[in-house]
C-alpha cells in the first residue's frame, strides 16, 4: 500500500491538456502527406509506389486535349511517406487530426491539363471542400449533440482491424489521455452505448456481428470509422474476404483517418463527433484548399 | 548452395532410409533442406522428425501448383533446432483427386493449419479428428479463396444463415456460456464458448477467423515493395517484426542481405517492439487480477516507448520502417543518444513498476498456480515464444537461429517449467532486463554505413524462409516468386495461430472469473492467427 502511494505520488500528474493545447506529437512523425499541386507535374511516380491507392489518377478526354484527376484520399492513405520519398512536390507533414464528417471530405481531387509525355501541366482545378449535404449532416448532428454531447458512452467494435488501432484506443483509456476526463466511457455492451467505434475493413466473418451490434445499440447513436480500414479498407481493400471499410455495411457519422490513428487523432474524431471540440483546435485540411484557391484568384 | 552439415548429414540418413522416394531439391540457402516426398511418406517423415531429430513442425501449408505440374503441393516445415537448419518437405496432391492423410493424430501442432488447407484449397482432409470449417465460417459457400483460378476480388452470394454447431458438452449442472465475437473489453473478435459446471470451466471451444481478411491472397496480388506494408499489417502489435520476416524471405530469395548497420537498426526496433508490447502485458495481466494502478503505470511506460518509436521512425508502432534490402530511416548521433538515456530511464521506472507488483502480494497469489500449461502437453502443440519458454521449452529464434545483430549482442533466454500466468509474467519481466542490454549493446557496437542493400526485381521461381522472433514468438514468412516482381504464394505464420490451442488447455479446471488473466497472459493476436 505505501508503495503504491509512494509511486504514485512520485509519478504526479502525466495526463495531456490536449485538445486545449495541440497535440504532442513528433516533429518526425508521418502524418498527413500535403501535396503541391500547383508545382505537382507527374502523379505516376507517387501513384505507382503508393500501397493503398490513397494517390490515384484517371485520364478523361475533354475535346481535343487529355485531363487527368489526381486524387489524395486520405481515408486510404497508411501515411508511409513512399510517396515523398519519391516526388518532391509531395511533403510529409505531422499533422495527425485528421477526422471528417464526411467521406468525401477526405478525398482531394484536382484536375490537371496532361502532357504528350505523361507528365502534367496547369492546374485545372484545385481540391475544393465538397459542400453537399454538410449542411444537413451538421443539423442533424447538432440535434444528437444535444443528447449525447455531455457524458458519452462508446461500445467499441473490432471488424476484423489488425489490432494497431485497437491498441491506441486502449491509449485513450491511459493515465496520459485519459479519456474519461471528458466524461466519456467504454462500456463493455452495445446496449449501454451511444457511440460505436468500429475499427478494421468489416471482414465477412464479422460482417452480421457488426449488424447486430448496431441494431442492439439504442438511438440515437453515432457511429465512428477508425483507421484506414474503417474508413475504406486501408490496405485489404474490398476483397472475397472484406467489405471495404465500416459505411458499406452500416452509416458512418464520423471518420478517422491514420494507420493506425494516434490517441489524438482518435480523440480529435470522437470529440468532433459529439461537438465538444473546443472552437480554437487545429482544423482539417484547409491548408491546402486555402491556399490554392487563393493562388488561383 | 552448399548445405549444412548437420543438414547433410540427416539428408545422408534418410536417403539411406527412404532411398529414391525422397529427393533432394536444391534451395537457395545453406540452412533449409527441401525435400520432396510422395504423400504415402508424408506420416512416417513427420514421425521421424518430430521423434528422431526433435524437430518441430513449424508450419504446413499448401501451394495452387496445377498450372505448372497440375498438382497442389503440400509443405511441411519442420524447425530443427539442433542441427540449426529448416526442413521443407513437399508432397503432391494430384489435381484431379485433392485428397490428403491427416498428420494431426502423430503431431497435433498440425490441426488447424491442416484445417486450413482443407478450406482455402479444398483439399480434403482424411483422418483428421475435427475435420470441420475453421477459416471460412460455416456460412460460407464452397469457394477455396487460395486456388489460383479463384479471383481476388470475386464477389461472394450473401450468407445463408448457417450456424456453427459446438460441441455438446452434458452432465448435470453444466452450462454453457458462450462470449463473443464482440466482447466486452477493446480487443479483436473470437468466440468463446465454455462449459462449465459451477465456476470452473470443463471445456473451452474456441471459433476464430473472424478476422480472416485474405492476406495470403492479397500477398499473391501486390507487387513486392507494396508486400512490405501488407506484412506490417498482419497484426498491428507485430508490424515491425512480420515485416522484417517478410524482408528476410524477400532477402534470401534474391540472395543479397541487409547491410550490417541496417541490420543493427532492425535488431534495436524489433527490442523496441518487444519492450512496449511486454510492458503493456504486464500491465493488463494486473489489472485483469484487479491490480489497476500497476496496469497505469504500466500504459505510461508503454506510452513512452511509442513516442520514442515514433521520434526514432516516424511511426508509434514502426510502420513505415523496415525496407527490403534494410530499414528506411537512419538513426542519428543525437536520435541514438536519446535512445540510451531512455532506457536507462526507463529502466528504473520499470524496476519500479517490479517492485509495486512485488509489494501486492495478493497478484502473486492469483497468477501463480493459474492456467497451468504443462511442458508435455506444450511440447504436443509446438507452443513457442513467450508461452512456450514458461511451459519448458528453451528455445528463442534469436538464439538459435540469430538473424539481423543477434548474433553480435549477448543475452539469455529466461525459461520455467511451471507454465502458469506467474510464470508467462516473468518471462516477459526477464525479457525486458535482456531487451535493456540489448540495446545498449547495439547502439554501442553500431556497424557504420549504409543502411539498405539495393534490390532490383526478384527473380522469378526462387523459394525462400524468412524468419523472426518477435515479441510473442517466432514469425514465418515463406515466399515462392513468380514472374514481374511479384510472388506465387506466401504463407504467414504468426505464433499465435500456433498457440490458440493451448488456451483451452490452460484454462481447464480454472474458474471463469480467471480466464481474462489466463487468455491476457498468453495474449495472442487474432488478426495474426486469421489473416
Ligand atoms: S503516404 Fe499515403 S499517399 Fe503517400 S504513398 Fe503512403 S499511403 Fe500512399
Amino acid at each position: 500500500m505505501f508503495e503504491t502511494l509512494r509511486q504514485s505520488l512520485k509519478t504526479g500528474v502525466v495526463t495531456t491538456s490536449y485538445p486545449t493545447t495541440p497535440a504532442e506529437v513528433s516533429s518526425r512523425a508521418r502524418g498527413r502527406p500535403e501535396i503541391d499541386w500547383e508545382q505537382w507535374k507527374d502523379a505516376r511516380p507517387a501513384a505507382a509506389v503508393c500501397p493503398t491507392g490513397a494517390i490515384e489518377f484517371v485520364d478523361e478526354p475533354t475535346g481535343r486535349t487529355v485531363s487527368r484527376n489526381v486524387t489524395l484520399d486520405l481515408g486510404k492513405c497508411i501515411f508511409c511517406g513512399l510517396c515523398a520519398d519519391v516526388d518532391p512536390a509531395i511533403r510529409m507533414t505531422n499533422v495527425c487530426e485528421l477526422a471528417a464528417c464526411l467521406r468525401d471530405e477526405l478525398r482531394h481531387t484536382a484536375q490537371y491539363r496532361l502532357n504528350d509525355d505523361g507528365t502534367h501541366h496547369r492546374l485545372l482545378e484545385a481540391p475544393g471542400k465538397p459542400e453537399t449535404l454538410e449542411t444537413v449532416g451538421r443539423q442533424l448532428r447538432a440535434s444528437i449533440q444535444s443528447v449525447l454531447g455531455r457524458s458519452l458512452h462508446i461500445r467499441q467494435v473490432d471488424a476484423g482491424s489488425c489490432n494497431g488501432c485497437e491498441m491506441e484506443i486502449h491509449g485513450l483509456n491511459s493515465p496520459v489521455y485519459d479519456i474519461e476526463r471528458f466524461g466519456i466511457h467504454f462500456v463493455v455492451s452495445p446496449r449501454h452505448a451511444d457511440m460505436l467505434l468500429v475499427t478494421g475493413p468489416v471482414t465477412r466473418n464479422m460482417e452480421l456481428a457488426l449488424r447486430k451490434t448496431h441494431d442492439a445499440t439504442p438511438e440515437p447513436r453515432l457511429v465512428v470509422a477508425v483507421g484506414a480500414c474503417g474508413c475504406s479498407g486501408g490496405i485489404f481493400g474490398r476483397n472475397y474476404a472484406t467489405c471495404g471499410g465500416v459505411d458499406s455495411v452500416i452509416p458512418v457519422d464520423v471518420y478517422i483517418p491514420g494507420c493506425p490513428p494516434n490517441p489524438h487523432a482518435l480523440l480529435h474524431g470522437i470529440l468532433l463527433a459529439i461537438g465538444r471540440l473546443p472552437p480554437n483546435a487545429p482544423r482539417r485540411n484547409d491548408s491546402d484548399a486555402q491556399r490554392i484557391k487563393h493562388a488561383l484568384a | 548452395m552448399n548445405l549444412l552439415p548437420s543438414l547433410r548429414s540427416i539428408l545422408e540418413e534418410l536417403t539411406q532410409r527412404f532411398g529414391t522416394q525422397l529427393q533432394h531439391a536444391p534451395a537457395p540457402q545453406p540452412d533449409e533442406l527441401y525435400l520432396h516426398a510422395p504423400p504415402e511418406l508424408a506420416g512416417a517423415l513427420c514421425s521421424t522428425f518430430y521423434k528422431k531429430y526433435h524437430g518441430r513442425l513449424a508450419a504446413v501449408f499448401a501451394e495452387d501448383a496445377r498450372a505448372a505440374e497440375h498438382a497442389f503441393f503440400v509443405y511441411y516445415l519442420y524447425a530443427l533446432d539442433a542441427a540449426h537448419g529448416f526442413v521443407l518437405v513437399r508432397v503432391p496432391i494430384p489435381a484431379d483427386k485433392p485428397e490428403m492423410n491427416s498428420v494431426t493424430d502423430a503431431v497435433p501442432a498440425a490441426n488447424w493449419q491442416e484445417r486450413e488447407i482443407q478450406d482455402l484449397f479444398g483439399i480434403k482432409l482424411f483422418g483428421h479428428p475435427n475435420p470441420r470449417r475453421c477459416v471460412l465460417h460455416d456460412d460460407w459457400p464452397e469457394v477455396y479463396p487460395l486456388r489460383k483460378d479463384f479471383d481476388l476480388h470475386t464477389k461472394l452470394p450473401p450468407f445463408t444463415g448457417v450456424r456453427h454447431k459446438f460441441r455438446e458438452v452434458e452432465g448435470e449442472g453444466v452450462f454453457q456460456v458462450p462470449v463473443g465475437p464482440v466482447h466486452a473489453g477493446i480487443i479483436e473478435p473470437g468466440h468463446f464458448l465454455f462449459s462449465v459446471a459451477g465456476e470452473p470451466v470443463l471445456y473451452l471451444q474456441l471459433r476464430m477467423f473472424y478476422a480472416h481478411k485474405g492476406v495470403e491472397k492479397l500477398f499473391e496480388n501486390l507487387p513486392i515493395p507494396h508486400c512490405v506494408r501488407l506484412a506490417e499489417s498482419i497484426s498491428g502489435d507485430s508490424s515491425f517484426a512480420h515485416a522484417i520476416a517478410f524482408c528476410h524471405a524477400v532477402e534470401r530469395a534474391a540472395g543479397i542481405e541487409a547491410p550490417a548497420r541496417a541490420r543493427a537498426l532492425r535488431t534495436l526496433c524489433l527490442e523496441l517492439e518487444r519492450l512496449y508490447n511486454h510492458v503493456g502485458d504486464i500491465g493488463a495481466i494486473c489489472t485483469d487480477v484487479g491490480f489497476v494502478t500497476a496496469h497505469m503505470h504500466a500504459m505510461r511506460l508503454k506510452e513512452r516507448v511509442l513516442r520514442v518509436n515514433e521520434e526514432l521512425t516516424g511511426n508509434r508502432l514502426l510502420r513505415g520502417m523496415a525496407c527490403l534490402g534494410g530499414v528506411r530511416f537512419d538513426f542519428d548521433a543525437d536520435q541514438l543518444r536519446a535512445l540510451v538515456t531512455f532506457v536507462d530511464d526507463f529502466e528504473k521506472e520499470f524496476n519500479d513498476l517490479v517492485e509495486l507488483i512485488r509489494c501486492n502480494s495478493g497478484t502473486r497469489e492469483r497468477l501463480e498456480t493459474t492456467g497451468v500449461l504443462t511442458p508435455q502437453i506444450a511440447r504436443d502443440l509446438g507452443i513457442v515464444g513467450i508461452a512456450g519458454r514458461a511451459s519448458g521449452f528453451d528455445h528463442d529464434l534469436r538464439r538459435e537461429f540469430p538473424h539481423d545483430f543477434y548474433d553480435q549482442v549477448r543475452f539469455t533466454v529466461p525459461f520455467f517449467t511451471e507454465g502458469d500466468v506467474q510464470r508467462r509474467m516473468v518471462v516477459r519481466r526477464e525479457e525486458l532486463f535482456q531487451s535493456f542490454g540489448i540495446i545498449r549493446q547495439v547502439v554501442g557496437k553500431l556497424p557504420a554505413g549504409p543502411i539498405q542493400t539495393k534490390i532490383g526485381e526478384v527473380p522469378p521461381d526462387c523459394v525462400a524462409l524468412g524468419f523472426v522472433e518477435g515479441w510473442r514468438g517466432e514469425i514465418f514468412h515463406w515466399i515462392h516468386t513468380a514472374p514481374g516482381n511479384r510472388l506465387a504464394r506466401c504463407k504467414v505464420k504468426d505464433p499465435s495461430l500456433q498457440n490458440w490451442p493451448a488456451l483451452s488447455e490452460a484454462i481447464m479446471g480454472n474458474i471463469v472469473p480467471d480466464f481474462p488473466v489466463v487468455n491476457k497472459s498468453f495474449n495472442l493476436s487474432y488478426s495474426g492467427t486469421d489473416r
